[in-house]
């Protein structure tokens, strides 16, 4: 019989610990695709929408009827003065046409909507009467795969996905154990320690060849997103963030004894880059100062290195400073939870 | 070797819990006088002849914030033994056998396991350790086979895992996952796992504590297993049926310190009588009359009964059977136990063991 090797043993034990557990399973597979389909139907492919543009009985505006309603980017509504001025008081229009002598857009110059249904409006209205355009221009409003919202989401979905698994994942397991006087009888047998915390990291090594690929094949299939970048590169970034997200979650759980403390300490580190690192919406929104600090966040790192594979197709030369933080992290992590684990 | 200057007292206090053994074969004693001894003391060994005690403790000192949990404690456990720590709880067994395990640190004192330092030798003692925990639990979901697999990879020698399981008797359970095994198919993969890498000392905490009684004996026979093999064995119990059923040697712990210590028969033969005879009579007898009954060294007047310890049973009844009937009333009730080391803890402390 050949001899058991204590990392392999100790890597299997978590694995099965995970794979038999069913509500995580659903948590690790299920959610994240519950979240895509979600945000894949929230921002779906809309059909162009017309621009409600309100037409005063009786006002100057009827004279340009025909032309506007010879665009195809308007709905027009005809109205008495009375229903006209509900309608626009309501967003029933966007834009009311009216006016004596002269013809008047009335709108509310606040609401992007009114703004643009006033635009479109006098672009027929000038047509129409046969206006000059000193400049000729042409439209080019076809929607590209690669660039819509939701294949920009797709590699933070991602990336929130190999955090919160990773650090909920580890930072669980070990604080369990721990209460359970797991780790105290583990401390008591020749078992090295350093095997007991590699294994819980590559033990998710396997989890996320099985949470990944899920998410990745359902936003192709449903959505059509992408990786335009090559495959082998994405897959090495994943690995190493899910390394990384491990390592901070060894750290999280490396003295807590409750389930709650863990948890306290869990929220405290991700929250903030659930809100800054650009999962949700691009974290250059916020302002100039403090991005230095927002890319040093480990999942700012791990989305621009996603993004710069998923979306973007770069080389590896232009996005190896964030593999770098990435790695970074890692490396830290691993390090100080060594050091700070509190084994009983 | 030691007094008990208190004895009417403490036999009076005991509570009528006490009695209560968990082990039906104890209940039993007390009107048939089987001892739970007797069962396996039958497969004694002795092992050879070490230089080094297995566990050697001199002047052994814990303290946790305010409390003091062990204080100047000596301990010498022979090669081959079972050794039993008894004591109520938080007496300072856990505290002691975790400092041996080498997963707290003292405070002060000489600790030596088989001859090694945990300072220097911490790595070679564990690899001979068998250690089974108080209260530790294995994942819920993974199985017998897979967790003596676990433990068995941490050692570079032992016995194999189907020998292991077999050792345990938890064949039929190989592939049962933990948490569908009952208190005491857990207990004993706990022991398999601690037996994993052979090891040459067996540390048992409160192994039964909780357990029916058939799972005890199941778990009484692995250890007797493993000590026919020549191995050494230190457990904690407050149970006192236990400590005697399987210790060659008991160390009585309270408060943190060491207050008696001997074979089981040496403890309870310092009490001066081997029985307790407890009765009730319609009449009133009078005790200076019960303490001249043959044999009788202790009289203790309680409330409904009448307890007296006794050498010789069969001269004592007579005796008191006469005696009842020249006060001119009759017997209401008769028991008797064979004095336990509870009977022991009692005349040391005033307090029964299972105090909760």
């Amino acid at each position: 019989m050949s001899e058991p090797s204590p990392l392999r043993e100790l890597v299997l034990t978590r694995i099965r610990a995970f794979l038999r557990e069913p509500e995580a399973l659903f948590w690790t597979f299920v959610f994240p695709i519950l979240m895509a389909v979600g945000l894949g139907v929230a921002f779906r492919e809309k059909p162009v929408e017309r621009a409600v543009v309100g037409v005063e009985r009786g006002s100057a505006a009827e004279r340009h009827l025909a032309a506007l309603r010879a665009s195809r980017e308007l709905k027009v509504v005809v109205l008495g003065d009375t229903a006209a001025a509900r309608a626009l008081r309501k967003g029933d229009v966007a834009v009311l046409l009216t006016g004596r002598d002269r013809l008047v857009y009335r709108f509310d110059p606040a609401r992007d909507e009114s703004r643009v249904a006033r635009l479109l409006a006098d672009q027929a209205v000038q047509a129409g009467a046969g206006g000059a355009r000193p400049v000729a221009t042409a439209d080019d409003g076809e929607r590209r795969p690669g660039g819509r919202y939701i294949d920009w989401v797709i590699p933070g979905l991602i990336g929130l996905n190999l955090m919160s698994t990773g650090m909920w994942g580890v930072g669980f397991g070990i604080v369990q154990a721990r209460n359970k006087k797991q780790l105290k009888r583990l401390v008591s047998t020749p078992m090295r320690k350093r095997d007991y915390l590699t294994a819980m990291i590559l033990a998710r090594l396997v989890f996320i060849v099985l949470e990944v690929p899920p998410i990745v094949i359902f936003s192709w299939l449903a959505f059509g997103v992408r990786i335009r970048g090559s495959i082998p590169a994405f897959a090495a970034v994943a690995l190493l963030s899910a390394m990384t997200f491990s390592g901070l979650g060894l750290l999280a759980a490396s003295r807590a004894r409750t389930i709650e403390g863990v948890s306290g300490i869990l929220n405290v580190v991700m929250l903030p880059m659930f809100v800054l690192s650009g999962v949700f919406f691009s974290s250059s929104r916020y302002p100039a100062v403090v991005q230095p600090f927002i890319n040093a966040l480990p999942l700012t790192a791990v989305n621009n290195a996603l993004r710069a594979v998923y979306n973007d197709a770069l080389p590896f030369s232009a996005y190896w400073p964030a593999v770098a933080i990435v790695a970074a992290w890692m490396v830290l992590s691993f390090v100080a939870a060594l050091k700070l684990f509190r084994w009983q | 070797m030691f007094t008990w200057p208190q004895w009417l007292a403490t036999f009076d206090s005991r509570p009528k819990a006490t009695c209560v053994s968990h082990d039906p074969a104890h209940l039993l004693s007390k009107v048939v006088h089987c001892a739970p001894v007797s069962l396996t003391h039958a497969i004694r060994h002795t092992s050879v002849a070490d230089p080094s005690p297995a566990v050697r403790v001199r002047g052994l000192h814990k303290r946790f914030g305010d409390t003091v949990a062990v204080k100047s404690l000596d301990l010498e456990v022979r090669r081959g033994e079972c050794f039993g720590l008894l004591g109520p709880n938080g007496a300072g067994k856990t505290t002691t056998i975790e400092i041996l395990e080498g997963l707290t640190p003292r405070d002060s004192g000489e600790v030596e396991v088989l001859g090694m330092r945990w300072e220097t030798d911490g790595d070679r003692i564990r690899a001979r350790l068998g250690v089974q925990l108080q209260e530790s639990e294995f994942p819920d979901r993974a199985t017998v086979q897979e967790i003596v697999r676990l433990f068995r990879s941490f050692y570079p020698t032992g016995s194999t895992v189907e020998e292991l399981i077999g050792f345990v008797q938890l064949e039929e359970k190989r592939g049962t996952q933990v948490r569908n095994l009952s208190g005491g198919q857990r207990q004993r993969l706990s022991v398999a796992c601690a037996l994993a890498g052979s090891p040459d000392l067996l540390f048992l905490d409160e192994p039964t504590t909780g357990l029916d009684p058939q799972s005890r004996r199941q778990l009484w026979e692995v250890c007797e297993a493993f000590r026919a093999k020549g191995g050494t064995i230190l457990l904690t119990t407050h149970f006192m049926d236990e400590a005697q059923a399987l210790s060659d040697r008991i160390a009585i712990l309270d408060h943190g310190e060491v207050i008696a210590q001997g074979t089981p028969l040496e403890l309870i033969r310092g009490l001066g009588g081997e029985h307790v005879v407890e009765f009730a009579a319609t009449a009133p007898v009078d005790e200076a009359r019960l303490r001249a009954i043959p044999g009788a060294s202790q009289v203790v007047q309680r409330a409904e009964t009448t307890l007296i310890t006794v050498e010789d049973l069969a001269r004592a009844i007579p005796a008191l059977l006469d005696e009842v009937e020249a006060a001119g009333g009759q017997l209401a009730t008769l028991n008797t136990h064979q004095a336990t080391l509870e009977d022991v803890f009692l005349a040391l402390t005033g307090r029964a063991l299972r105090d909760e």
